[in-house]
């Protein structure tokens, strides 16, 4: 134990030391949120959206004159059919349609719950769910006001439907993307390139010739990358949540839970690949070659599988990112638990097993 | 009768086809300095790292300290030090993290540490430098603290993989010193060369060619066995029929 921690202090000043990698690890994840963040965080002033208010009551009138009273829309009352939405959408002429359907108040007085249509032109994905989360809001706080004013459960549920672009891909896609990537980067091209370099100079020689048991080496060279790792995920986290007005809609536990099984799964792709290469040269080019480019076109942040060849859709089930994407975008966005994600969870800590075997083996054959 | 602390006995590792060392047979007794010699490719490192533990033998016996090489290999590695070709210290730590964490690895504990860190930099001269890093000290220097380093637990056996390679002949003469002293203290230093001249040095030598053990004796007798004023001429005496060619 003694040991353990000797290493880990040696394996932190080789970090520390090294500056310039330590300012690239800590910045990449800082850049990029951040540069995606002002490309499409655009502020939502005076959007056109349209009211088609079929009950005319009370009710649907105060919830009317709330969100007539914010600055954030231009807002046009009428009639319309579904076609007339639709050609409105397709124009471009407005960005959102809230329906109140008839018997609006009525509803709510007697049956305690009732419906509000909210539809939302989701090709701008950014725009989409600023736009739907507002009238969420001021939906929700006239829920209270009423729930306040009587002593009857009141519910009204906003139906919310996102056209063209259900999923909302754009940047509730991109912060998962980022995650992914960011993680891999770190414990895969960090972890290989640190153990190779022990044995470039020569010190791994002197270690294995040590007491020391040579799985030591191993899981100490893993401690600061991982604790490097949790860092960058707190800093995507608070960027993203901060700056992108991007949602935790699920339990942070997990989803701190489910990262490390990923930086796990990295780090024992980086300790395969540095059981199989010499140079740091060759770590480098290997963790780029075979981690950081797939992980970029086939997580589906960037580029969406669905629309990719079969084969390269089959390809993409290989890749550590590709689960993780699909976990981390289940809890943060659609806010699951871990009922929902159990398969993927088991599929990367299979990968994790799988992989630890495979280079625990090279590595020992390696010492013969 | 001396105490023997290297034993070997028809030790062989074979790559494929190629025997990098065929059937050695050898032994080095407490205390002393053993000069493992011969050309590039001759088999010497591949026998080395035998008997450190860093490579399983194909076939043969062996016993360090009285530990079998098989069976015992945790053993071993507490009672030997190694000091290998390229230079093995940590360049980005310090001085002191060096020592701390190899000492530490070692087992030693806090206050034995102390003391290391104090004679060491009161032997080599390195007070100012305690606090520098490593890779910012001139070559001498780190060989010396790298060979500091391998016997800080002092252990019964040190094996120095060509120790001295790209110093210049006084920083040579010191290391040399160093070894010296490490023998008085009982650490029996079994060293591969390329330099004849630091063959003179060397209680016994052993000479391998083609990953054979050609002559194994004192300087004095090898010179006066082959009839030759130098040790360097004993060498190409035996080296002249060698097949493989360098590297």
């Amino acid at each position: 134990m003694k040991q353990l921690l000797i290493f880990v202090r040696k394996e932190f000043y080789h970090v520390f030391r090294d500056r310039k990698t330590l300012l690239l690890l800590f910045g990449l994840p800082i850049v990029q949120i951040v540069l995606f963040g002002f490309a499409l965080t655009n502020e939502i002033k005076n959007s056109k959206i349209v009211i088609c208010d079929y009950s005319k009551d009370v009710a649907s009138q105060q919830i009317i004159r709330q969100i007539e009273a914010s600055n954030n829309f231009e807002i046009e009352k009428a009639i319309w059919s579904q076609s007339q939405i639709e050609s409105a959408f397709e124009e471009g002429n407005i960005k959102m349609v809230v329906v109140f359907p008839a018997n609006f108040n009525n509803d709510l007085q007697h049956l305690h719950h009732a419906q509000i249509q909210v539809i939302a032109d989701a090709s701008d994905p950014n725009t989409a769910t600023s736009l739907t989360n507002y009238v969420s809001a001021i939906i929700r706080d006239y829920q209270q006001e009423i729930i306040g004013r009587t002593s009857m459960p009141l519910q009204i549920i906003p139906e919310t439907r996102m056209l063209y672009n259900p999923t909302l891909a754009g940047a509730t896609n991109f912060v998962p993307g980022v995650m992914a990537l960011v993680l891999m980067l770190v414990s895969v091209l960090m972890t290989s390139v640190s153990i190779v370099r022990e044995k470039e100079m020569g010190t791994m020689e002197v270690l294995l010739v040590s007491p020391i048991n040579p799985f030591l080496v191993i899981i100490s060279k893993a401690v600061p990358y991982l604790v490097l790792s949790l860092i960058n995920l707190a800093v995507i986290l608070v960027l993203s949540v901060y700056l992108l007005g991007m949602p935790i809609n699920g339990s942070i536990t997990l989803l701190v839970a489910e990262s490390t099984l990923l930086i796990f799964t990295a780090l024992s792709l980086g300790l395969l690949i540095s059981t199989s290469t010499n140079s740091q040269e060759g770590a480098m080019l290997i963790s780029l070659m075979a981690m950081l480019l797939p992980t970029m076109m086939f997580t589906g942040f960037m580029f969406p599988l669905e629309n990719m060849p079969m084969p390269l859709q089959i390809f993409a089930n290989v890749l550590p990112s590709k689960w993780y994407y699909i976990i981390v975008k289940s809890i943060m966005i659609k806010g699951l638990g871990f009922a929902a994600i159990w398969k993927e969870t088991l599929i990367l800590f299979g990968m994790t097993l799988f992989l630890l075997q495979v280079s625990f083996r090279k590595f020992k054959i390696r010492l013969a | 009768m001396q105490e023997v602390v290297i034993k070997t006995d028809k030790l062989t590792k074979r790559f494929g086809d190629f025997i990098a060392t065929n059937e050695i047979t050898f032994e080095v007794y407490a205390g002393e300095i053993f000069g493992f010699l011969g050309a590039n490719g001759a088999g010497k490192t591949t026998a080395m790292r035998m008997l450190c533990g860093l490579s399983k033998p194909s076939s043969g016996q062996a016993t360090i300290a009285g530990y079998d090489i098989y069976k015992e290999t945790e053993s071993i590695k507490k009672h030997i030090g190694y000091m290998s070709q390229k230079f093995s210290l940590y360049e980005d730590l310090t001085v002191m993290e060096n020592i701390r964490f190899f000492g530490g690895i070692y087992g030693l504990t806090n206050k034995q540490i102390k003391e290391k860190i104090k004679n060491l930099a009161e032997k080599l001269g390195l007070q100012d430098q305690m606090r520098k890093l490593v890779g910012s000290l001139p070559l001498g220097w780190k060989q010396k603290l790298a060979f500091s380093v391998a016997v800080i637990h002092e252990p019964r056996i040190v094996f120095l993989d060509e120790p001295t390679g790209g110093v210049d002949p006084v920083t040579r003469r010191q290391f040399w010193d160093l070894i010296y002293e490490a023998a008085d203290n009982g650490i029996t230093v079994f060293v591969t060369t390329h330099y004849m001249d630091e063959a003179e040095y060397c209680n016994r030598i052993s000479m391998m060619v083609d990953g054979v053990i050609k002559a194994l004796d004192t300087p004095a007798n090898l010179k006066a066995h082959y009839g030759a004023a130098s040790i360097d001429e004993v060498f190409f005496e035996l080296a002249r029929g060698a097949k493989r060619s360098a590297d």
